[in-house]
């Protein structure tokens, strides 16, 4: 009964929602459409299938943060491709999306050729509720890099939404990177739609956060789209990190790569849940997914589902999840190196995130990373 | 003395497999130990190195006059023990330079001496890599990760050459190398064997004894020595077979 009496709180809290007069009517009704389906259905709750190993509610009722504040007006005045794209935003996916669209900070940007990588970093200091939603559009043969970072060192709740257009012949690299601090409860979506040849290469880093989950889904648009999805959740104490991925193979002849890896430690909690869709007319679909997790401590736990639902026959697709630990053999080798036991874990644990750290290619993410895995983890079983 | 064994008896999984063994290494001096498959050549190797699956029983273990199983094993290889595994472990995501530099580091830190930042290391790294005729480019790939059986060997004897052990322990370094690869590593060997370090070669054939030739041999049955002699012991053991001591020891 706690949830419900917070979720009413929260509903009479939010009764004083206001539009901003200032944006376009459209944009106002869809914000309060995706207000009332938040109110509607609050936070998810474990009953969801999607959510049942992570429980928000109780998470998010226990923190007080502003919520008062409707940051929105950045793009007041959304082209006619930057109004299709924010209605092309499943805000029903979940109450966070929702909520996400209802008091969205939008931001919108548009690469049209090569240039210095793109930094959206939040940083957040006061227990307070963001909701950045930005929208990417890498025009048709631009290539560009997109780094995004989530920081903070407070109670802070994020609710963040991408949605990210390749267009036909472009090239986006994307760097995400959620580093919140153990107090934070962080939610991120990340939509992305690629257009005929397009390519989307995506590293997803999160290593903080009491609470964290990360949607991304990622559809072909056209012929001859090539993405790489992967990732790390690298966490230890109590935190628990949850990703959800979707690759929507919709159109023939596209490749998918799909490679998270998981470091637990104490009693942390991950869970990895992948779908990837062939559609029935998307031949000759290349399709792999894995998912590797390193437990340090007994009592971490991951429940993991990699999942492909096929309807063409006309495919190349694989897929696999492992959970193991440290192999002891590989330890006493390092040990009759002379390397000490701590170091010789640490050094085993970044061998098994090297794959995901080594594709980073900007140097100061990598050398945090690094810096993150051999000498953060105190690894002590 | 470097290393003294007396009345060694060790096992694993509760069986006993080394029965009373005894064995004296000198520094400046090469030692082989030979016998055939089960007589516990190389459970001795995995006991000194301090395996955790292997068990003491009883007996002592002298290295430098003080109690070896008082030590980890990575407090041992410290104190300059080292041994070359049988079958080299892959490391993967971890590079060669990455984890030699670290490992040699550990060894100066505890000797009080200057650490090696990375441009150092790999100078020193290229000057080693000489003595087992090691391309470079095996310096940037995971350790020992899709080696070829002989190039794993070889690393193992670059990792002797870095960490510059006072007693070396050869695991069956010999086993599954063709005559080129048996030849870079025991010229690797005897180019690091010396008047201030030791080297025991554990081995079934007498083969790798005609590129390093040893001061002694020690012939192992049933978890005992059961014979010793010099190195024309190993020539008489390939004639004869391991029957012939077998039936000695008795």
């Amino acid at each position: 009964m706690m949830v419900a009496v917070i979720e009413k709180d929260r509903v009479e809290a939010l009764k004083n929602f206001h539009t901003d007069p200032r944006e376009p009517e459209w944009l106002r009704d869809l914000r309060q459409e995706a207000f009332l389906e938040f109110s509607e259905r609050g936070y998810p709750t474990v009953r969801q299938e999607d959510w049942k190993y992570t429980n928000v509610a109780p998470v998010i009722g226990s923190m007080t943060v502003a919520f008062g504040r409707n940051g929105h007006g950045a793009l007041k005045d959304p082209t006619h491709d930057e109004r299709r794209l924010i209605e092309q935003f499943n805000f029903q996916r979940n109450g966070f999306t929702a909520e996400n669209l209802a008091r969205a900070d939008l931001v919108s940007i548009v690469i049209e050729e090569s240039s210095e990588p793109i930094e959206l970093n939040s940083l957040v200091d006061d227990d307070s509720a963001h909701f950045p939603h930005r929208l990417i559009t890498v025009k048709s043969g631009a290539t560009a890099t997109l780094i995004e970072t989530y920081s903070s060192n407070a109670s802070n709740f994020t609710n963040a939404a991408m949605q990210i257009v390749v267009e036909d012949n472009a090239r986006l690299t994307h760097y995400r990177v959620q580093k919140e601090s153990p107090e934070a409860v962080h939610y991120g979506v990340t939509e992305v739609s690629l257009g005929r040849d397009a390519s989307y290469n995506s590293t997803n880093i999160n290593l903080g956060g009491k609470l964290s989950r990360h949607d991304i889904e990622v559809k072909f648009t056209a012929e001859g789209g090539e993405a790489w999805v992967d990732g790390l959740y690298m966490i230890n104490g109590t935190r628990h990190a949850d990703t959800h991925s979707i690759i929507d193979h919709q159109v023939p002849n596209c490749t998918s790569h799909q490679n998270y890896k998981g470091v637990l430690n104490d009693k942390s909690r991950a869970v990895f849940n992948g779908k990837v869709f062939v559609r029935g007319n998307a031949h000759g679909t290349d399709a792999q997914q894995q998912n590797k997790n390193l437990l340090l401590s007994n009592e971490a736990r991951v429940d993991t589902k990699p999942q492909l639902e096929i309807f063409n026959d006309d495919v190349k697709c694989s897929h696999g999840a492992t959970v193991g630990q440290l192999e002891e053999e590989e330890l006493f080798y390092l040990l009759t190196r002379g390397l000490p036991e701590t170091l010789a874990r640490n050094l085993l644990t970044y061998g098994f995130a090297e794959e995901i750290i080594n594709k980073i290619g900007v140097e100061k993410i990598k050398a945090e990373l690094d810096n993150a895995v051999l000498h953060r983890l105190a690894t002590v079983l | 003395m470097l290393l003294e064994v007396t009345e060694l008896h060790a096992g694993i999984d509760g069986k006993e497999i080394l029965k009373g063994l005894n064995l004296q290494v000198e520094v400046g001096e090469v030692h082989a130990i030979m016998g055939p498959n089960g007589s516990g050549k190389s459970t001795l190797s995995k006991v000194l190195a301090g395996h955790p699956s292997y068990e003491v029983i009883s007996g002592d273990v002298l290295y430098e006059g003080k109690n070896l199983f008082e030590l980890e094993p990575d407090e041992r290889a410290r104190e300059g023990l080292f041994m070359a595994f049988q079958y080299p472990v892959e490391v993967p995501g971890v590079s060669n330079s990455q984890f030699l530099r670290l490992a040699y580091n550990e060894k100066m830190k505890h000797l009080g001496q200057e650490e090696l930042d990375p441009l150092e290391f790999n100078d020193y790294l290229k000057e080693k890599a000489k003595v087992v005729d090691m391309d470079p480019q095996f310096f940037k790939r995971s350790v020992n990760e899709g080696f070829s059986g002989g190039e794993k060997k070889r690393n193992e004897i670059l990792q002797m050459a870095v960490l510059e052990p006072k007693l070396a322990i050869l695991d069956e370094t010999d086993s599954g190398l063709d005559i080129d690869a048996l030849r870079i590593v025991a010229e690797g060997v005897n180019k690091l064997r010396g008047d201030d370090n030791a080297v025991i070669l554990v081995t079934h054939y007498q083969r790798l004894l005609n590129f390093i030739v040893p001061d002694f041999v020690h012939v192992l049955a049933d978890g005992r020595i059961v014979k010793e002699g010099g190195k024309e012991l190993a020539i008489e053991l390939e004639e004869k077979g391991y029957d012939w001591v077998k039936s000695a020891g008795r």
